[in-house]
């Protein structure tokens, strides 16, 4: 191993650091009056690291094998790395006029670019330590992005909820991969179960180790702190904790179950099922009641997360690369709709799903994009999600699962009826004092029309999922 | 660019047009014009298929072309058609093209009602063609979620709720089709080492009865629920009632129809065994539709309730010569979803002028509308005597073909209901007559009724399009009786 191959192979992990140094040389240089200048370059700077981070990269392993990437690790990162750019394209107008006039734009990116390199150690964590210390840098910044709303309390309530749980779910977390270390006596992931019985305390470790990753995938029935957290948070930080917070969680959870524990299959297999099952059912059935667009959102993507599981169930290269396909998907059309929830909040301070009572007729563009994403989120064809969804079941069918396939196409029936709720408010209805006509800036226009590309281009571009598929054979292999 | 494709590149391009186009007065002519495009061209395929056949090819579908599209699943944009889907199709653009007549007079978002009427087409055509599940079922969900938005923004009563019932019903409805779709993909023979969604391969080596009996029901019931079977009928009444003219249209004309052909060409098709062990309960599902859509009919007052029931009956007979799976019955069965697609295509359409005109739909604050607007007074004549199977016309026909092909059948169960099923056509003459003397005859009840506007042109060209469509299936119904009959035959024989 040379210092080349440091970098090579560490490359989205330089970049961030480079992007992270350079923002905080330039903060620390710039009077606070001026700090609006700070967003043009970080924004410029992350969308060169992004491009940069879609080259395929090289496979191995460093420090003795507590870091790992390959193909497959570095296509993660670049969605993540996607996720966040589009994120930073639709925040740019808040964090302009209520972040930089008051010198805070400058710690929210710093923050937002360290919670990224976190995801980056997590998802190529070669072993417990360095997941570990992923899983906290990716966790613990976040609530400070969570309480960044200055005036709201609930921003603040937010982020000292977030901050508590995350501590209870690693804390738990960790006394789980303490009961495995004992049984199994190393910490490597490589060699991690060899030679190892099934013993009850490596289950029971187990166990303990999964509900901290559930935590922050938010599965029912650790999802309590998601709903009043994606409402308290800036829309900016929501968006980012429900789609590349979670995504990133769903990443390392595939990797481990499928390449680490792929022996103790039928235990997660059983639990994962159940967890499935309960968060498919319990999201749907809590975001039919919901009003507030935000949380409504925030109930939306934990039932999307039991669709997520039973990818994973199907395990192999199938399932992982359906699993990774939807989430590829989930984050534009996610943050399509989030985009859109952001783009109203800025012009009008409204997120209320009353507010958009008659928006077609007034705001035509922006109702259409939420409309497609909340087609798309529910599975309809041609938009990507339908694509995304009926891979996730045929993947499980494929593995027998039938009932949990029938149990997920009656969520997805449920779901339909709460994903045509703010449709029938923006184009069904009309309203005496509609919101009035709104220009976005032209980065929430990018952002926006990304997403819109992404959702209307992603399910029907085969190809895609052709290199998703080899990238996961070639993983797994 | 093969033939089929050509289908949806239309509507697509229409579409797109449309979504372009500014001006105000330009909608409507541009949806008419694609859509007139699009019927020619189905006319145009009808014709060279007829000569392709002549020319002796026998092979089950033709212009078949299969592109691979996500090569891992093996899922590919595979299509073709045999007689049956050509006959469909032109169906499908006839009424579509009558649809866009009748709403050459649409107020409220003009544009979006074309490109949602539209993209509900696309949806149509492309299940038409589909010989592949997945494509099929991708385009199955493509025509039911603009109903919401047809019936929800564009609707009248209860529209709301009605747009909302519709799409969970039909929705659903495929949640349990995708399962039996998983499951006949599961199960199907390997090619390659890969499975296979193509509706052909399968037919030729269905799976073993006892995952048949398993995944029958879901495929049956997934369409059985948008062809109106009782009882997971009640979608249609209110969807019916409170849909625009000519969503109602396209609704009980096509998309219905798009339940009986989906059991006919995946349920009973591919799972003949299953088909033949189950079907003495859809049997009795489908017998109790026909009587009780009949009955239903009988007591409503409100128009649009009165057909939409009356089509819960006649799409129950459909369902009912299909599960008598012989060749008989098969084109009866085809010939009465043509049939009824016109004719109850017509009977909304001229219920949309008539309320335009009145105001209500309910019969009992109705009469003489005969000597004020005799155009369309006349035509809710003939095509009531067309829907009550009047011979000359192409209701005649159909459930003449289908009583033909059920009788044959000595079974007690089968009998039975082949007895219910032609008793019913006395139920329909009663309540069709009912609304035609209350309705047409008799004194002019309503002051204001005195004086109302004659039929415009464009209702015109859209009523006589569909009566012409009647009255030749009703006088020459030979063509069309070949035409089916030669594409059901190689069915029955392999499934048999």
């Amino acid at each position: 191993m040379t210092w080349i191959d440091t970098i090579t192979l560490m490359r989205n992990e330089w970049s961030i650091l480079i992007i992270f140094l350079l923002l905080l040389a330039t903060e620390i240089l710039l009077d606070d009056r001026r700090q609006h200048q700070l967003i043009p370059l970080a924004i410029g700077l992350f969308a060169v690291h992004t491009i940069g981070s879609f080259f395929p990269g090289k496979a191995g392993e460093l420090f003795g094998g507590m870091y790992r990437t390959n193909d497959l690790l570095h296509f993660m990162k670049a969605i993540l790395n996607t996720a966040v750019l589009i994120i930073l394209f639709q925040s740019y107008h808040w964090v302009k006029t209520e972040l930089a006039p008051h010198g805070r734009a400058g710690a929210f990116y710093l923050l937002l670019f360290a919670v990224l390199s976190g995801m980056y150690f997590l998802i190529s964590s070669g072993d417990f330590i360095m997941f570990f210390i992923g899983f906290e840098l990716s966790t613990l910044p976040v609530a400070a992005l969570t309480a960044f709303h200055l005036k709201e309390i609930r921003s603040t309530e937010a982020g000292i909820k977030l901050i508590l749980l995350a501590g209870l779910a690693s804390g738990i977390m960790l006394y789980g991969i303490s009961l495995m270390y004992a049984v199994t006596g190393n910490l490597y992931f490589a060699d991690f179960l060899v030679n190892t019985d099934h013993e009850t305390l490596l289950i029971f470790g187990l166990v303990l180790f999964l509900s901290g990753l559930a935590f922050k995938i938010s599965l029912v029935p650790f999802h309590f702190w998601a709903p009043d957290v994606y409402e308290g948070a800036p829309i900016a930080v929501t968006s980012f904790l429900s789609v590349v917070s979670k995504a990133a969680a769903v990443f390392i959870l595939l990797i481990l179950l499928l390449s680490v524990l792929p022996e103790l299959s039928e235990i997660w297999k059983m639990i994962l099922y159940i967890l499935s099952v309960l968060t498919m059912t319990v999201g749907n059935l809590f975001a039919l009641r919901q009003t507030n667009m935000k949380r409504f959102l925030a109930f939306s993507s934990i039932a999307q997360a039991g669709f997520i599981l039973l990818g994973i169930l199907a395990s192999e290269a199938v399932g992982a690369s359906t699993v990774v396909y939807f989430i590829l998907i989930y984050v534009f059309t996610n943050l399509a709709a989030f985009g859109v929830v952001q783009a109203i909040k800025d012009a009008t301070g409204k997120e209320e799903m009353v507010d958009y009572t008659g928006l077609y007729r007034t705001n035509p563009r922006l109702s259409l994009v939420m409309v497609l994403a909340l087609f798309s989120l529910a599975g309809i064809p041609p938009m990507a999600g339908f694509f995304g969804k009926f891979f996730l079941f045929l993947a499980a069918a494929g593995k027998g699962y039938y009932t949990l396939v029938l149990i997920a196409v009656i969520n997805v029936t449920i779901s339909l009826y709460y994903y045509l709720l703010p449709v029938r408010a923006m184009l069904l209805r009309t309203s005496d004092a509609p919101l009035a006509h709104i220009r976005s800036g032209s980065m929430m226009r990018i952002g926006l029309i990304l997403c819109v590309v992404g959702i209307l281009i992603l399910g029907m571009y085969s190809p895609l999922y052709d290199y998703i598929l080899s990238l996961t054979n070639e993983w797994l292999q | 660019m093969d033939r089929l494709t050509i289908l949806i590149i239309i509507p697509v391009l229409t579409v797109l047009a449309l979504i372009f186009s500014t001006k105000r007065k330009s909608y409507r002519v541009i949806a008419a014009i694609g859509m007139s495009i699009q019927t020619l061209y189905s006319i145009y395929l009808l014709l060279e298929y007829l000569s392709i056949r002549q020319a002796g090819n026998t092979s089950e579908m033709v212009f078949t072309r299969s592109i691979i599209w996500f090569k891992p699943w093996n899922i590919r944009y595979e299509i073709g058609v045999d007689g049956i889907a050509v006959a469909m199709i032109l169906l499908t653009s006839i009424v579509t093209v009558s649809g866009v007549f009748v709403s050459w007079r649409i107020k409220d978002l003009p544009k979006e009602f074309f490109v949602s009427l539209l993209v509900l087409a696309t949806g149509v055509f492309g299940f038409f063609i589909s010989l592949d599940l997945f494509t099929m079922f991708l385009f199955y969900e493509l025509a039911v979620i603009p109903m919401y938005l047809l019936i929800g923004i564009w609707g009248s009563g209860p529209r709301e709720y009605a747009a909302m019932k519709l799409t969970l019903m039909l929705m659903g409805a495929s949640a349990l089709l995708l399962v039996g779709i998983l499951g006949l993909y599961m199960h199907s023979p390997l090619i390659e080492g890969q499975h296979t969604f193509s509706i052909q391969a399968i037919a030729h080596s269905p799976m073993a009865l006892s995952d048949q009996l398993f995944f029958f029901p879901f495929v049956f019931i997934g369409f059985g629920v948008l062809g109106a079977l009782f009882p997971f009928h009640t979608w249609s009444p209110d969807g019916h009632a409170s849909a625009p003219t000519a969503v109602s249209m396209l609704h009980a004309g096509v998309l219905m129809k798009m339940g009986g052909y989906g059991v006919f060409r995946v349920a009973l098709y591919l799972m003949p065994e299953a088909a033949h062990e189950m079907s003495w309960f859809f049997l009795i599902l489908a017998g109790g539709s026909i009587m009780y859509g009949a009955f239903g009919a009988l007591r409503q007052t409100d128009l649009k309730y009165i057909n939409a029931y009356s089509s819960v009956s006649h799409l129950a007979l459909v369902l009912f010569a299909l599960l008598m799976m012989d060749a008989v019955s098969w084109t009866g069965s085809v010939l009465q979803m043509i049939s009824h697609g016109l004719i109850t295509a017509l009977f909304f359409a001229l219920i949309g002028m008539i309320y335009e005109r009145t105001h209500t739909r309910d019969v009992t604050k109705m009469g003489g509308l005969m000597k004020v607007i005799p155009f369309i007074a006349m035509m809710y004549v003939m095509v009531g005597m067309a829907s009550l199977g009047l011979p000359g016309m192409s209701g005649f026909a159909a459930e003449l073909t289908i009583f033909v092909g059920a009788f044959q059948h000595s079974g007690v169960l089968e009998r039975v209901f082949t007895v219910i099923a032609v008793l019913s056509i006395v139920v329909t003459a009663v309540y069709i007559l009912r609304v035609v003397g209350k309705m047409l005859m008799g004194p002019i009840k309503t002051e204001s009724f005195y004086h109302m506007d004659k039929a415009r042109w464009y209702e015109k060209t859209a009523a006589i399009l569909l009566l012409a469509c009647i009255l030749g299936i009703g006088i020459f119904p030979n063509w069309l009786y070949k035409l089916i009959r030669e594409s059901v035959e190689p069915m029955i024989k392999l499934i048999q």
